[in-house]
């Protein structure tokens, strides 16, 4: 079982975010794991702890702090970690990633056959969701997206997912990629062991042109969308307290009325 | 900022390895995900949550800090920054990773032979044999020397005759090591550990009930009537009281640390009360007196987790002495209770209720204060190391 995990690098969401020429300013000490990428993870670590053998890689198209994710991703088990970093990705929107991620895998399906690419449901500093599959369509290879139970089986993974008030199960023939729901596990605490080989272990890096990325694929140059501006939102406005003295309901009422949510 | 940060007056963080946070952090999250939200009811009940053990064991608790045989391998500020995220849970389950780890697993890893570690202590760390410390008697227990369990060599067995008090775990415990007295080659008695699986006949373990303290635990009586073990049985090194000694002083290592988790946690409990509950329609946190408090006990702790680091450090270069350990046992237990009882005047009477943890966080501490060595018993060591005279008899 030979697993590649997409993790992200992103700011943490407990900090404040800054944007600066319209792209979300990474600082190094703020950073963190895109949490929805623990719950990828940990359905690779499971599946190939079920198998009884295998691989998991961690893969990050990042700059340099990139690595942060990574280290993060070996302390909960991941085997191997791949950095896709390179001045010529940044400004990389999702069809950028997505192609990056996609070279990566190929390349490291040359060295040995990858079964399964497994992904978290989002990235919470961008919310996209299309990367996993667009990562599918650039391979070739089927996506199951959004999946809240995970079983692999003869050379096919059925999912269960959510929406609304559908439940679907969906199956798809190895290889494949796969993105999880952030209800799909638990992901585990990393232990004292990894937490002190993570401090060490090395992981790879490489650039586009290791992975022979058209110039025009990638990057702002391969942006297909612009972003014209960004800002934080300006802070919420003051709240309306309301003392229920017998008229409180109609005032919760007149409230959403107003604001347009019923 | 986090209280946390808050109440970190000396910036002790920043002197922190990065993975020494991330062990930390790491068990900080496994107590606000599986202790937090139940220990009110567990301590209610008089529960011991067997069932977070493995939990325990996967995060590399158990045995943390010996090296080898599935043990994490841990420094000792590591082992120590993971007892007080414990102990801020709850010190009956830092009581749980203590006797199992600091005690039983240490006194196989100290005193064992090499199979008798390779026997016992993969499954210990890996939470599938749980381990018991018995050392302490009814009628033996700050002067456990005058222990009355006898153990004796007859026909290729070793035979145990005696009773003991207080020992956590005994009754859900796979294995015991016990002490007891055996004659030495040159005939005087000694005294040495023995490892008695539970299952044999003739030990018994009895729950102490009903208890005000240490609810989430257990503590038994063992009586031992005949019990029959074969020959290998008996921890070979460090005969004499020692071989138990050099066990007390890892927990009592722990300790330095644990109860300040309980010291922070109720600080952090009072301050965040204080800034919510109004009376003479102010915050209490708004009144003087209540800022002293909060001052006061800010102050204490932080001072107490220097203590604490520094011993570590100590420990860590393998400088740590006795009467070092003794100051730090003394230090953190008095400064605990005390920052544990201020923290419940600020909760007022809903301070004596279970939702809130410092009066938990109090009662336990009189449990911590007492065992692996009484308030006293330190400062005699210490009144020893400084003037030279022994005080306690
Ligand atoms: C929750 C809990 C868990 C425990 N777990 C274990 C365990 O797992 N294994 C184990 O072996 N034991 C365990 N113990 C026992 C613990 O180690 C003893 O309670 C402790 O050593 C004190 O002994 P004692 O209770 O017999 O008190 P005593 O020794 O009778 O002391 C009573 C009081 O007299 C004081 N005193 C004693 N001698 C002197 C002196 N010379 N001068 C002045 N004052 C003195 C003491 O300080 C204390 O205040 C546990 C105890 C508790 C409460
Ligand atoms: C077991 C028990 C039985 C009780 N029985 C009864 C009963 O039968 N009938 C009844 O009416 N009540 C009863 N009470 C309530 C009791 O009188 C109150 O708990 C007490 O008045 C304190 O009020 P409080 O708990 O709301 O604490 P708070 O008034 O919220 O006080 C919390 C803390 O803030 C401090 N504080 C408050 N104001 C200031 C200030 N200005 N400056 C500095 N510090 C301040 C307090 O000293 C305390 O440390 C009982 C309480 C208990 C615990």
């Amino acid at each position: 079982m030979r697993i590649v995990v997409t993790v992200k690098y992103v700011p943490d969401i407990a900090s404040d975010r800054g944007f600066q020429d319209c792209r979300v300013v990474r600082t190094p000490a703020e950073g963190t794991i895109n949490e929805l990428d623990e719950n990828a993870i940990e359905a690779a670590l499971q599946l190939v702890e079920a198998a009884g053998e295998g691989e998991v890689v961690a893969v990050s198209v990042a700059g340099p702090d990139g690595a942060v994710a990574l280290r993060k991703a070996f302390q909960m088990g991941a085997h191997r970690g791949v950095l896709v970093s390179d001045d010529a990705l940044a400004g990389s929107d999702y069809f950028g990633t997505a192609a990056a991620l996609a070279a990566t895998v190929e390349r490291l399906n040359a060295d040995a056959p990858v079964d399964l690419v497994i992904t978290g449901m989002a990235a919470l500093d961008g919310l996209g969701s299309v990367v996993p599959t667009l990562l599918a369509a650039h391979l070739g290879w089927p996506a199951l997206n959004l999946a809240k139970k995970v079983a692999l089986a003869d050379g096919a993974v059925t999912i269960t997912r959510e929406a609304d008030d559908v439940t679907e199960e969906l199956s798809a023939r190895l290889p494949l990629v796969l993105s999880v729901a952030d209800t799909a596990n638990k992901p585990r605490l990393p232990n004292f062991k990894l937490i002190m080989a993570a401090r060490t272990k090395e992981y790879e890096t490489w650039s586009a042109a290791d992975l022979a990325l058209k110039p025009d694929a990638v990057g702002q140059a391969g942006a297909r969308t612009e972003t014209l501006s960004a800002a934080p939102r300006p802070p919420r406005d003051e709240v309306e307290l309301v003392t229920d003295k017998g008229e409180g309901g109609k005032a919760l009422a007149a409230f959403l009325i107003r604001n347009d949510l019923v | 900022m986090s209280t946390a940060a808050l109440t970190d007056l000396f910036d002790v963080e920043s002197e922190l390895a990065p993975h020494e946070r991330e062990t930390r952090d790491t068990v900080r999250a496994f107590v606000d995900v599986e202790i937090r939200p139940h220990i009110a009811r567990w301590f209610a009940d008089a529960y011991f949550p067997r069932e977070i053990v493995p939990a325990m064991a996967g995060l590399g608790l158990l045995g943390m800090h010996l090296e080898g045989y599935g043990c994490a391998g841990r420094s000792a500020v590591e082992y120590g920054l993971a007892m007080q995220e414990i102990e801020a849970g709850d010190s009956g389950l830092r009581t749980f990773v203590s006797v199992q780890g600091s005690l039983a697993m240490t006194a196989i890893a100290k005193n064992g032979s090499e199979e008798q570690r390779q026997r016992w202590l993969p499954g210990m760390a890996a939470g599938e044999i749980i381990g018991c410390f018995g050392l302490t008697e009814p009628t033996a227990g700050s002067d456990p020397g005058t222990m009355a369990t006898t153990a004796v060599l007859t026909g290729g067995e070793w035979v145990l005759n005696g009773a003991k008090r207080w020992i956590g775990l005994a009754s859900i415990a796979d294995v015991a090591v016990i002490w007891a007295k055996a004659l030495s080659d040159d005939g005087t008695p000694q005294v040495r550990g023995f490892l008695v699986p539970t299952a044999t006949p003739g030990f018994t373990a009895t729950p102490i009930e009903p208890k005000l303290s240490m609810r989430a635990s257990i503590q038994c009586d063992i009586e031992l009537t005949d019990v029959r073990l074969p020959e290998d049985a008996i921890l070979p090194h460090n005969p004499g009281l020692r071989g138990p000694f050099a066990c007390l002083n890892e927990a009592r290592y722990g300790i330095v640390w644990g109860a300040l988790g309980a010291a922070r946690d109720s600080l952090e409990a009072a301050l965040a009360y204080s800034a919510e509950r109004l009376q003479f329609g102010k915050p209490l946190a708004a009144y003087q007196l209540t800022q002293e408090k909060l001052a006061n006990m800010a102050l204490a702790v932080a001072q107490a987790q220097l203590v604490a680091l520094r011993l570590g450090r100590l420990k860590d270069e393998g400088r740590l002495d006795r009467h070092m350990i003794s100051a730090g046992k003394l230090n953190s237990c008095r400064v605990a209770i005390e920052v544990a009882r201020q923290a419940r005047t600020i909760l007022g009477g809903n301070g004596i209720t279970l939702d809130h943890s410092p009066l938990r966080h109090a009662n336990n501490l009189e449990s911590v204060r007492t065992y692996e060595g009484t308030d006293e018993v330190h400062t005699l060591v210490l009144g020893q190391h400084l003037t030279g005279i022994a005080a306690f008899r």
